[in-house]
């Protein structure tokens, strides 16, 4: 086979090209790859695209079993213990985490350390209060005859919302670890993009929970 | 575990900028690239890639002795090798093995060392997180195997139907460990895939376009992204089991009202995509090898790239005909019927460009290309036979017979592991510097071809005639008898050729260097020398065609022929044979600029943390907690830690690589930044020299 | 865009547009401000509120009420991702992933509960 052959296998440079950016250098410092795009935030927003299907199986599962007639169901319905005020507030509280996570990440872009760490800190106490509820809310059903082992539902239920829980918490605990190393001056002008990254988790988070007060809280069996 | 290093901590008198605590003051970082000790805290994707598969091989050896197992019971009727409970263990860590301990690390070690190379990189974008991918896979799949030990391994299949994986059918730890070993394997696969699609994307050499990565990388970058997208889901199926076994939930407990069905549907979700993860990457190294023994490009390379991606979308619409007699409705069973029919489509479009790429070409049968040639002709069989499933009535009659069995096999031994043995055969020499001996490799070959056909072809025949699997034993009088004798010869066949390429491996060791570029490659792999140097390439690539590398060494003369260049430039210092056909050493190259990622004890500590975590879920918490303190200390330590340790020596303060000792005033120094200051002697003592090469 | 040519300069050349069109790209849809921010959560504020009041209008909503549901709940889901994660200013790759696995993750699981339902 010719080399003009050869050439014509390679796409020429009218083919069109998947990919927008262009290839650069890959050997030198972050920031300056393939994509243009830093490896850290891609990673992240790798790794969200793939907890969609973790929380999308946790979500399937509950809502397979709530729509389930079990005849002689043990225990309470999940669905009849629900305190949509009490729920509505702290979904009210992660929301507004959200925002204040986001003016931390803005503060921080415009080298405003210190009300960088101040909305740090309070996204962390928000999301700690919303833990706390998540308790509060978990040792009432409790209260009211609704175990872990109860029932179908009761299972899903403390599984899906467990799972969000220790989500949340480790965001809390990522953005303490985030709180101290900026007092400690560890987060550069170069590293606000650490806090950018925790910030796509926080708000994955968030949407997530979005979606679990809609599909678990309000919209009925 | 020694987590010490008898090098004295040195400070900076510099003064540098650079502000770096030392984590836990007496654990120095090591920098050593030589010895055992540098393969614990290695973060070079080269040596993950080696120790991927290496570990894959040894699981391979043991998966393979339980094959012979289940074998040595078939023989003949009423066998009486092993009790039904011992059988049952054995066909469930068999394939569990195989599929998770054997094939997908085998692949990962192939993407770890080969997709750097090919796109021109120095390394993956997360080395650390690369060195943790490889100790969480070896620790999980460790714990796994410590079943054994602990009461009996899992008993309940690769696929672990609800509701016999629950307390009240599988009373001792065997499932436990099962789904909490494959959870900390899953944690390994999905921090390899982002780690890898990030390094697919953003780590290219220049002008390597998307439309210029090999075919191996794209079908590597495929199988990531579906590793990425599946590992979830198991992890779900897998945490439901859990809790259902350890905390009494419900999920599938059928007396509560629970739907076994939802764990087939999660598993499948999971397992049909796991299916294109096993077999993907395999085309992309028989893509690799047979223009290279075709001498010829291959055959519709964007058809070949696009077929890859359609497979790995299709493949994500196609799970419940695992599920055609589990009762589904008639409606899913003809879409999912219908989806699995227009998935033969692409894989179809990939065996017609092979024959195409062999076609009127220059054929020359090494044993790569002999494996590569095999695994095109029995993954079609395989795929056929695949296809006659997509028939529901059909697949009703044959599900849970050998006939399902054979299928399998023919994919994924005959597919899947004959594309891995090519690879091997053919990257060897890069790898290592020497070639695996071609005469007994033609006779691994032909008995592993021989033997593999004899076990899995009368299964075929079986199946149809309906002997069911999973089952220990079968009655006389069945006329199954002979072939189940033709299997079991086959099998150990199978294991005969096996012992061949152990002893191929280890006599190869004296076969002579085999040079850069021993099969006139065509991908940037072979543009460096073999083994390549810590750091790739010391002159950075750029690509400005697919198959790059051909590209520079070979023109068009008038006739439109290639011919030969005259001149073209090795990426790296090459030995003197390899420059015996042409090709120039890279000059003027301060490769002692190059900085690497430096060593860490992290990556292994963080995954040393897992394992733990499970036993304490098993036996007492004070186990997981412990476990729990080594991945959150280990995580602080590796955020501390900057990648590139400054204390590593820079530029001219380097020692010389024992390896590559230059022989000619002109040439570069070779030691990256990563080679540090762990030259020392070829025994891997390092220490003593180390003050020297600090900045002063 | 192509890049067919290797030799160095044109190379360079290349490099130097494709860095500029990257930074025009980001200095051309800067990141909404503070106070834009503060805008963003309070209609977050104000579409969690009618979700818990349409929840006690359930029975005047009658069969309006999932869907309503529903749109609130992608419309929120939506306002986060694009301004507080910033997919509306970034690059398109980011999307992409994600958007891959939220489909991918909704088409399998819909279909998985669908082959409950239907027979």
């Amino acid at each position: 086979m010719s080399v003009s052959e050869q050439t014509a296998m390679a796409p020429t440079g009218s083919a069109p090209d998947a990919d927008d950016h262009i290839a650069h250098d890959a050997a030198a410092p972050a920031h300056h790859t393939s994509t243009g795009l830093s490896n850290e935030k891609l990673g992240m927003w790798l790794f969200l695209g793939s907890e969609c299907l973790l929380f999308g199986g946790l979500i399937s599962a509950f809502l397979l079993y709530r729509s389930k007639d079990v005849e002689g169901m043990t225990g309470p319905a999940v669905g009849d213990l629900y305190d949509i005020p009490f729920t509505s507030v702290s979904s009210f509280v992660l929301l507004m985490s959200s925002l204040t996570m986001v003016l931390s990440l803005s503060a921080i872009q415009r080298a405003d350390h210190r009300r960088a760490r101040t909305w740090m800190l309070t996204t962390a106490m928000l999301g700690a209060s919303f833990v706390a509820g998540q308790v509060y809310e978990f040792t009432a059903f409790v209260r009211e005859g609704l175990g872990y082992t109860t029932n179908l539902q009761s299972s899903a239920f403390y599984t899906l919302t467990g799972f969000h829980g220790v989500h949340v918490t480790i965001g809390i605990l990522m953005l303490v670890s985030l709180f101290v190393m900026s007092l400690r001056g560890r987060l550069s002008a170069e590293k606000t993009e650490t806090v950018e990254i925790v910030g796509l988790y926080w708000h994955f988070v968030d949407i997530v929970w979005i979606i679990i007060f809609t599909l678990i809280y309000l919209i009925p069996a | 575990m020694a987590l010490t290093e008898e090098r004295t901590p040195l400070e900076l008198t510099t003064g540098e900028e650079s502000v770096v605590e030392k984590p836990l003051g007496a654990f120095t970082r090591p920098s050593s690239n030589e010895g055992w000790r540098s393969w614990l805290t290695t973060v070079d994707h080269k040596k993950i890639g080696i120790l991927y598969g290496a570990t894959a091989m040894a699981f391979f050896a043991i998966g393979g002795l339980e094959a012979l197992l289940i074998r040595a019971q078939l023989a003949q009727p009423n066998g009486q090798v092993l009790s039904p409970e011992i059988y049952n263990q054995m066909f469930t860590m068999h394939g569990t093995t195989m599929v998770f301990l054997v094939i997908m690390p085998m692949l990962a070690a192939f993407s770890n060392y080969l997709i750097p190379l090919m796109i021109g990189a120095r390394d993956v974008a997360f080395p650390r997180l690369n060195a943790f991918s490889y100790w969480v896979f070896l620790f999980g799949g460790l714990f796994l195997y410590s079943s054994f030990f602990l009461g009996g391994a899992p008993d309940n299949g690769w696929f672990n139907y609800a509701p016999n994986s629950g307390v009240a059918y599988s009373p001792g730890h065997g499932i436990d460990f099962w789904t909490l070993g494959l959870q900390i394997t899953g944690i390994a696969s999905l921090v390899g895939a982002v780690n890898l699609i990030v390094t697919c994307l953003n780590m290219r050499a220049p002008g390597m376009t998307l439309l210029r990565m090999p075919v191996f990388v794209w079908m590597a970058l495929v199988a990531q992204f579906l590793l990425l997208f599946a590992i979830p889901v198991i992890t779900v199926a897998l945490f439901l089991l859990m809790f259902d076994r350890l905390f009494g939930a419900n999920f599938f407990n059928v007396e509560a009202g629970a739907d076994p069905l939802l764990w087939q549907h999660l598993f499948w979700i999971f397992g049909h995509p796991e299916v294109y993860i096993l077999i993907l990457p395999a085309f992309g190294i028989v893509s690799e090898v047979i223009p290279a023994f075709a001498r010829k490009p291959l055959f519709g390379y964007p058809f070949m790239v696009f077929s890859g991606i359609a497979i790995g979308f299709m493949g994500w619409g196609v799970w419940a005909h695992h599920m055609f007699a589990s009762g589904v409705g008639p409606v899913s069973v003809a879409a999912f019927s219908l989806s699995t029919m227009f998935i033969a489509v692409p894989t179809g479009v990939k065996i017609f460009n092979w024959i195409g790429t062999l076609w009127r070409g220059k054929l020359t049968f090494t044993v790569a290309m002999l494996f590569a040639v095999g695994l095109v002709s029995q993954f079609t069989i395989g795929g056929l036979s695949g296809v006659m499933h997509s028939v529901a009535p059909h697949d009703t009659q044959q599900t849970d017979t050998y006939f399902v069995v054979a299928h399998f096999h023919y994919v994924l031994f005959g597919g899947s592991m004959f594309g891995i043995f090519s690879g091997v055969y053919y990257w060897w020499p890069k790898i290592f510097g020497h070639k695996l001996s071609e005469g007994i490799g033609k006779l691994h070959f032909w008995v592993m071809f021989a033997g593999f056909n004899l076990t899995f072809a009368p299964m075929h025949i079986v199946g149809l005639q309906g002997q069911p699997r999973r089952t220990a034993t079968y009655p006389e009088g069945m006329g199954w008898d002979l072939m189940n004798l033709l299997s079991t010869i086959g099998s150990f066949l199978i294991a005969l050729s096996f012992l061949i390429w152990v002893y191929n491996v280890v006599r190869s060791r004296k076969n002579p260097h085999a040079g850069a570029d021993p099969w006139d490659g065509r991908t940037l792999e072979w543009a460096t020398s073999s083994p390549p140097p810590v750091h790739n390439f010391d002159l950075e690539p750029t690509a400005g065609h697919l198959d790059e590398w051909w590209h520079q060494k070979y023109e068009e003369n008038e006739d439109g022929r290639p011919v030969r260049r005259e001149e073209f430039t090795y990426l790296s210092q090459v030995d003197e044979p390899s420059l015996s056909r042409g090709g120039r050493q890279p000059e003027g190259v301060d490769v002692s600029k190059i900085h690497l990622p430096s060593p860490s004890y992290w990556p292994i500590v963080i995954a040393l943390g897992l394992p733990l975590v499970g036993y304490g879920l098993l036996y007492t918490y004070w186990l997981a907690a412990l476990g729990g303190l080594l991945i959150i200390g280990g995580i602080v330590g590796l955020g501390l830690e900057p990648s590139v340790d400054p204390e590593a020596g820079h530029d001219e303060h380097d020692d010389h690589d024992p390896g590559h000792e230059p022989d000619d005033g002109q040439e570069a120094e070779l030691v990256a930044v990563g080679a540090g200051d762990g030259a020392a002697g070829p025994d891997g003592t390092t220490a003593a020299t180390t003050t020297d090469s600090e900045p002063t | 865009m192509s890049d067919q040519t290797l030799t160095g300069e044109a190379q360079q050349e290349h490099e130097a547009q494709t860095e500029h069109e990257a930074q025009t790209e980001h200095e051309g849809r800067a990141h909404p401000s503070d106070r834009n921010y503060v805008g963003i959560a309070l209609i977050l504020a104000v579409l969690t509120a009618l979700e818990v009041v349409s929840f006690y209008v359930e029975e005047q909503l009658g069969a309006l009420l999932v869907p309503a549901l529903m749109i609130m709940m992608i419309v929120k889901f939506a306002i986060v991702v694009m301004w507080f994660m910033h997919l509306r200013f970034d690059s398109n790759l980011f999307t992409r992933v994600f958007v891959s696995g939220l489909v991918l993750a909704i088409t399998v699981y819909v279909g998985a509960l669908m082959t409950f339902r239907f027979w």
